[in-house]
This record gives structure tokens, C-alpha cells and sequence, in this order.
């Protein structure tokens, strides 16, 4: 064969051969392990897959954090101010983890609509609020928000 | 006053830009020496008025003045005056007034460098990253103006830097990574002035590529000072999070690991030129991408300051500008330059090539992963995040996958090689590697762990490529002296990086595998067992710092019976805006670090704690730490030097392609 199309050859089979193994890995990958968002009202509505891994958001209720005295375990409740769900979490919480501050929590529902979660995400800085909470936050009526500092 | 000082200052760099982008470019066409000479003074210009913008700023930031409405929002009296310079670039508007200067500082250093070549080729270049200075400039007067004044409700003290960036590790991450960040538009400026020109040939490759290889390296450094930033101050231990704006950051530097690739094959063989031009293009694209994603606020993560849409919509036109202007001038001008030149399918060429397609794929794989919640959000499809799984399983076998050709690719040879001369030259010590493979992860825990031994195998196997490509220089001149003199700049660097890479897998494999973590609650006394070392938690105090106020765990941690180091991990509040930070306490060392990081404080005299043990966790940085001086050394190549000297040969139009 003509070494130019050769060279062309191997290229083509090389693509080809590399892309659809990166198909393959890539939809094999997004199979598991795209967690979707909801917010507490859906959950509570049953919306919500009870069998696998989800992300709840909203603002943790006031009043609503109990923490074992014995170990890590800390339930909390979250709401959207039109419905809330519990949730439970054992280990270390996030510095900005507060009592009416915004939150995401990642993990499955039990049968008692209780989320069990493996990861909690709070803001990194004060007047920063995570897009997905504030978008679950959207036209619910809320306590009044604090005016932004400048 | 200062801050209109800045203010206009910063005003006349955007009217300079505007020159510079226009001016030499027509010069360039109209062959018009004296506009295309403007070039190098008008870059320098706008060096200048951006750096006088720049102390401005940082003036008022020292000075606390507060009328000025970022220094209110991202400074406090109290704060140290090392982090009250800093702090410039901690927020949105001063982090892009610091992406403007750099910009301006790559601008200045081809001018002043690039006197070797061509003048129109050095008035293209300026131009064209003049129109990218003109951009940003605009960008930062339009919709982010960091001089703004607070007038009249000027508030008597700052809200405070945000306590995770007061760290001397955010003092130097975010420059280091837009030297590299910007850096990249020097390789696509070179790209898009050679397209105009019609001319791309080994000197093109050749005036571009000690940019590439310096931009990309201090991309790599930025990518790593980030990753020990979020592994010691984050205060949970992790080293990489898959995060969109990790993410943002680590595209263009898979896409600059392919570029820098594919520009030797075009500087040595004169191939893979229209490619290389492609990937000069992509690799400054992702950065703005990047920078669109990290600005606009569309992601959750700790570098999305509070945003506005406008913002957003104003990076993404000029995404789109940047992207498709470079896009249809490539598409109208590459079939000009395609190449004839020819290699086998066992070859030099034929590796660099599988690096390429490898290094894309990974790019491609990666902004699959950060843009899909994106995409699915825009046209309200749900909500969706992708998490690390998704990253690790589609990243980690492609780096896998390239290991064995980076063992042999120092040893092939260009245009035609032999898989038997590989096979004679590596087949022997290449089996003694994996023997040292399996020993290695037997020893390593109790039982056998494959991952272990993979990590072995391939990281063994890249530098065996390394040594063998050594021991073949040195022994390159006969008679059984040893040639010093062969081991060039070059190889240096492109050795240094490739053994960075081995560590930086190895690193990895191993403290992902042999982590230990624990959390749990412990009171003063007590004592927890944690990767054969003996953590005791002897009392619990108070500090006052400079701008905050801290609780203390004394730990003391044993090993034997013999004890190790103390360890304090705080928790502390800082007093202006009332936040909670977690400093954790590392005892480092080379082969394995013990972290203990505080949580809150559960009932009476006992907190909740967190203690890990980390393997080899040093090595990804120290490898991130090679492959970024690697590529910065390969700048001192003589090669690269003999620049100035050929410069007559080039203008008399007298140097055919030099392969």
C-alpha cells in the first residue's frame, strides 16, 4: 500500500478503535452515576427514586438540628417552606453548616421518607447561595431574606 | 483619588489595546513597516497602564480604603497586610484586573523576546492577543469595574476576605495558574498569525513552542498549588474533587499536554501541522470556557464568587467570537497548509500520536461530564450533577491506557522504527518491572491489592522508558565515556515531566487504595489507633489570632511508644464576618501524611474528629511539582537561543523548512 495511505489507515483505525472505546466508557459511566436534584416538595410529593442516590436541597429549619451525644449522628430537617424532609448524617459537617442556611445533601430515601446521606454540601461564603437551592427556593414564600452587604 | 487614578489608567490600556489590535494587523496586509513597528511599544504601553490600574488597586486594598466597593466587600482592617494584597485577587473584579496584567505581561515578554522573528509575524502575534487584551479590558470596564466607590455610604470597616482564601497557598495559585491560563493565548496568537499568513512550517512550530511549553507548565503548577491548597485548607483531605472549576482548570491542560506533543512532531518532522494549529486553538478556547465557567456563576463551588448573568453573557459572546472566528479563519486557511511529509505506522510520529488522541479524548470526556448538568439545566431537562465515579471511571483507563507508549516513546526513533528493536531493548527490564510490581503490592498490605500493582507496573514502566533513553545518551559517544553533553535541555525537561507523571499515578493509586480514614467523637484522653499510629487527645485550649479567635486539640501521636510529632487542628471564627473554618494538622512527610482535622464540639470537653492516614500522598505533588519545571526547563534548549542568530537567514527568505 501506498505509505501515505497507510499512515491514513492506522489514523483512521486508531479514531475509530479509541472513540467508541470512550463511547463505551463514557455511557457506561453516566449510566450510574448522575445523581438528580429535588427539591423537599417533590420528595415529599413521591417524586423522588427511593432506590437510588439523590440531591436534596434547601434551607436546614431552625431548631431542627439534633446531635447525638454519643457519636457523629446529626438528623436535621430541610425544607423548600412549602414541604421538608429529615435527614440523617453521620460524620463531619461542613464549617458553614448552619441552622436556616442553605444546603445540599446527597443520599438515598428510606421507607420513612427519611434521607440518609453520604455527603452534605453547605456555601462556602456568606452571601453565596448554591444555584440549585436558590432555584428550589424560587417563588416559595420565605421568611424575609437579609439585605445583601455590600 | 487613587482609585480614579486606576480607573483611568486602566481606560487608556483599553484605548491602547484598541490600537494595537487594529494597527499592526493592517500594517501586517498593507505592508506598512511603520504600523506593523508599533507593535512591540504598544504592548508595552498597555504592560504599563495595566500595571499602574494594578498598584492603584492594590494601593487602595493596603490603604484600607473602603469607598472603594471591592476593597469593603473583600477586606478588613484586621487582616494581615500580606492577605489584605492578596485579597486583590480574591474576588471577581480584582481576580480579572490580575488576568489582564498577566496578559499584558505574556504581551511585553514576545515582544521583547520575540525580536528574532519576522516583523510580520511579531505584529500578528501582538495583534492578535491585543484583541484578546481589548476583550478583557472591556469586560472589566463594562460590567465589572474594580474601582467602583461605595459614595456616600461608605461603611467604617471591610466585610472581610473570605477565610478560606486567607492562606499564603491563595497568595500564589491564582497567578501561577493564569500565567498558564493566559499563557495559552501566546501558542493560539502564533496559531492564528501563521493561518493569516498562510505559513506554517517547522519555525512557526518552533517560535511557539518554548510559549506552549512554559504556559503549560505553569499551568501544571497552579493545578498542583490548588490541589494542596484544597487538601490542607478545605479541612477534609482530599486532593481532587472532580469539581466543575477543577474541571475548568485541568481541560486546557489536557488539551496543552497534547499541544505540547504535537508541536514537536511539527517542529521536528514538519507533520500534524493543521492538527497543531487545531489544538493551539482549543487549548486557549478551554481556557475561556473556563473562565466563562468560573465567572458567570453558573456553578456551585468556592471559587463562584456572587455573580451577575450579565457577566456571564458577555464572556459567552466573546467565547463565541474567540471560538469562531479562530474556527472559520482555520476552516479557510488549513488546506494551505496541509503536509506531505510521511512516517510509518511504527515510528516516533505514530506514538505522539496516540498521545494526542488520547490526551483529546480525555478532554473531550471531561467537558462531557463538567457541561452536561449545564446543558440538561438549560433546556430544563432536571437537575443533574455528575460526581467523581463518572470521572474516574472514564479518565483513569485512558491515562492507564497511554503509560505503555510513554515508556517506549523516549526510545523510538523518527519517521521509521521497529517493534523488534523495542522489544529488544525494553522486553527484559520491562518484565523485571512487573516482577517488582507484584512484590510491591504484596508487601504493601496484607493482601494482594491489583490496583497496587498496576500503578507499580505502569509507573515503573515510564520511567524505565526514562532511564533507558539516559543510559543511551550517556553511553552515545563510545569508547565507555560518558556523554553529559547529550543530555540537552530538552530531554531533561520531557524526562523531568515524564517522571512527575509517574509519580503523580503512583501518588494517587496508592492513597486512594490505602487511605484511612476515621471519624469519630473523642474527649480528652482519649486515645484511637489509626494505620499502626496512636493518637492521644491530651487537652483542649483557646487562641486569639490577629482576626480570629480559635479552639485548640493538643493531639499527641505515637508510634511504638515512641512519640511522633504533636499535632493542633483548630476550629476557628473569624471575628468580621463571623465564619467557622476548620484548620487542619498535617504531619507530612514523604511517604505518608497523619491529618487531623476538628468537626464541631459534641456534648461536653469532646469533639468530633477526624483522623486519616495518607500514603504517599506527597507524590502527587511533588510529580505535578516535576512535570512543571520539566517543562519550564526545556526553555533553556539551545535550539531555541540559536533563535536571534538565524533571524538574517529568515528575513532574506533564504531558510527552506528546516526539519
Amino acid at each position: 500500500m501506498h505509505p501515505a495511505r497507510k499512515q491514513r489507515l492506522v489514523l483512521v483505525c486508531l479514531v475509530v478503535l479509541l472513540s467508541s472505546a470512550a463511547i463505551g466508557l463514557v455511557a457506561f459511566a453516566l449510566r450510574d452515576n448522575i445523581n438528580l436534584f429535588y427539591p423537599p416538595s417533590d420528595v415529599v410529593a413521591g417524586k423522588a427514586p427511593a432506590d437510588r442516590s439523590i440531591r436534596l436541597g434547601g434551607m436546614v429549619v431552625e431548631g431542627s438540628i439534633e446531635r447525638s451525644d454519643t457519636d457523629l449522628e446529626t438528623t436535621f430537617w430541610v425544607t423548600d417552606y412549602a414541604a421538608s424532609v429529615a435527614v440523617r448524617y453521620s460524620g463531619i459537617l461542613p464549617d458553614l453548616f448552619a441552622e436556616g442556611e442553605g444546603v445540599v445533601a446527597e443520599g438515598t430515601l428510606d421507607e420513612q421518607g427519611v434521607l440518609n446521606a453520604t455527603q452534605v454540601l453547605a456555601k462556602h461564603d456568606e452571601n453565596y447561595m448554591p444555584p440549585e437551592v436558590a432555584a428550589a427556593l424560587e417563588g416559595k414564600a420565605g421568611p424575609p431574606r437579609r439585605p445583601e452587604s455590600p | 483619588m487613587i482609585p480614579e487614578l486606576g480607573h483611568v489608567a486602566l481606560i487608556i490600556a483599553f484605548m491602547l489595546a484598541v490600537g494595537l489590535a487594529l494597527l499592526p494587523l493592517w500594517g501586517s496586509f498593507s505592508r506598512d513597516t511603520a504600523k506593523m513597528n508599533l507593535a512591540p511599544s504598544l504592548a508595552i504601553g498597555v504592560m504599563l497602564f495595566v500595571t499602574i490600574a494594578f498598584s492603584m488597586l492594590a494601593t487602595s486594598f493596603l490603604n484600607d480604603d473602603f469607598t472603594v466597593a471591592v476593597v469593603a466587600a473583600n477586606s478588613n482592617s484586621l487582616l494581615p497586610p500580606i492577605f489584605k494584597f492578596s485579597a486583590l485577587w480574591g474576588n471577581h473584579e480584582g481576580s480579572l484586573l490580575l488576568w489582564v496584567l498577566i496578559l499584558s505581561g505574556w504581551m511585553t515578554a514576545v515582544a521583547f523576546f520575540s525580536r528574532g522573528l519576522p516583523l510580520i509575524m511579531v505584529a500578528r502575534v501582538l495583534s492578535v492577543m491585543g484583541m484578546i487584551a481589548v476583550g478583557f479590558l472591556a469586560f472589566s470596564l463594562l460590567t465589572s469595574n474594580p474601582f467602583e466607590r461605595l459614595l456616600p455610604n461608605t461603611p467604617m470597616d471591610g466585610n472581610d476576605l473570605n477565610p478560606l482564601l486567607q492562606d499564603p497557598g491563595l497568595i500564589i495559585h491564582p497567578p501561577l495558574l493564569y500565567m498558564g491560563y493566559v499563557g495559552l493565548s501566546v501558542p493560539f496568537a502564533f496559531a492564528i498569525a501563521a493561518l493569516l499568513g498562510g505559513r506554517l512550517d517547522a519555525s512557526w512550530a518552533r517560535w511557539s513552542r518554548p510559549w506552549t511549553n512554559v504556559a503549560w507548565g505553569f499551568l501544571s503548577l497552579g493545578i498542583m498549588l490548588g490541589s494542596w491548597w484544597a487538601y490542607y485548607e478545605l479541612g477534609w483531605g482530599g486532593w481532587w474533587f472532580w469539581d466543575p472549576v477543577e474541571n475548568a482548570s485541568f481541560m486546557p491542560w489536557l488539551m496543552g499536554t497534547a499541544l505540547v506533543h504535537s508541536l514537536a512532531v511539527t517542529e521536528k518532522r514538519g507533520v500534524f501541522r493543521s492538527w497543531t494549529v487545531l489544538l493551539a486553538i482549543f487549548a486557549f478556547s478551554l481556557s475561556l470556557l473556563g473562565t466563562f465557567l468560573v465567572r458567570s456563576g453558573v456553578l456551585t463551588s468556592v471559587h463562584a464568587f456572587a455573580s451577575d448573568p450579565e457577566r456571564g453573557l458577555f464572556i459567552l459572546i466573546f467565547l463565541a467570537l474567540v471560538v469562531g472566528g479562530s474556527l472559520l479563519l482555520y476552516a479557510m486557511r488549513a488546506p494551505v497548509v496541509a503536509s506531505r511529509v510521511t512516517y510509518g505506522p511504527v515510528s516516533r510520529e505514530s506514538l505522539l500520536m496516540v498521545n494526542n488522541l488520547v490526551f483529546t479524548v480525555a478532554t473531550t470526556v471531561v467537558l462531557l461530564g463538567t457541561l452536561f448538568p449545564l446543558v440538561m439545566d438549560a433546556f430544563s431537562l432536571g437537575k443533574y450533577s455528575v460526581g467523581p465515579p463518572y470521572f474516574n471511571a472514564v479518565f483513569v483507563p485512558l491515562m492507564a491506557l497511554v503509560t505503555p507508549f510513554m515508556m517506549v516513546g523516549p526510545l523510538s526513533r523518527w519517521r521509521d522504527d521497529s517493534v523488534r528493536r523495542w522489544v529488544n531493548e525494553l522486553l527484559i527490564p520491562a518484565l523485571g518491572v512487573a516482577v517488582i510490581a507484584v512484590a510491591a503490592a504484596l508487601m504493601s498490605s496484607d493482601r494482594f491489592n491489583i490496583w497496587i500493582a498496576l500503578s507499580v507496573l505502569l509507573a515503573g514502566w515510564v520511567t524505565l522508558g526514562v532511564l533507558r533513553d539516559l543510559i543511551r545518551r550517556l553511553l552515545s559517544g563510545g569508547q565507555g565515556k560518558l556523554r553529559w553533553r547529550a543530555l540537552s535541555p530538552s530531554f531533561l525537561g520531557m524526562s523531568l515531566a515524564h517522571l512527575g507523571f509517574a509519580a503523580v499515578m503512583l501518588g494517587a493509586v496508592v492513597v486512594t487504595q490505602q487511605n484511612q480514614e476515621r471519624d469519630l467523637r473523642m474527649a480528652v484522653g482519649d486515645v484511637e489507633e489509626l494505620g499502626g499510629y496512636r493518637f492521644e487527645l491530651k487537652r483542649l485550649g483557646q487562641l486569639a489570632g490577629p482576626n480570629y479567635i480559635a479552639d485548640q486539640a493538643v493531639f499527641e501521636v505515637s508510634r511504638a511508644g515512641e512519640l511522633l510529632t504533636v499535632l493542633v487542628p483548630e476550629k476557628r471564627r473569624y471575628l468580621a464576618s463571623g465564619q467557622i473554618m476548620t484548620e487542619a494538622a498535617i504531619d507530612a512527610s514523604l511517604w505518608r501524611d497523619l491529618y487531623v482535622a476538628l468537626g464541631e464540639p459534641i456534648g461536653k470537653d469532646a469533639w468530633a474528629v477526624r483522623l486519616q492516614y495518607k500514603p504517599m500522598v506527597r507524590f502527587l505533588w511533588l510529580g505535578a511539582l516535576l512535570i512543571g519545571l520539566g517543562a519550564l526547563v526545556t526553555v533553556f534548549d539551545r535550539r531555541y537561543r540559536a533563535q536571534s542568530r538565524v533571524k538574517a537567514t529568515i528575513e532574506s527568505g533564504a531558510l527552506s523548512v528546516a526539519s
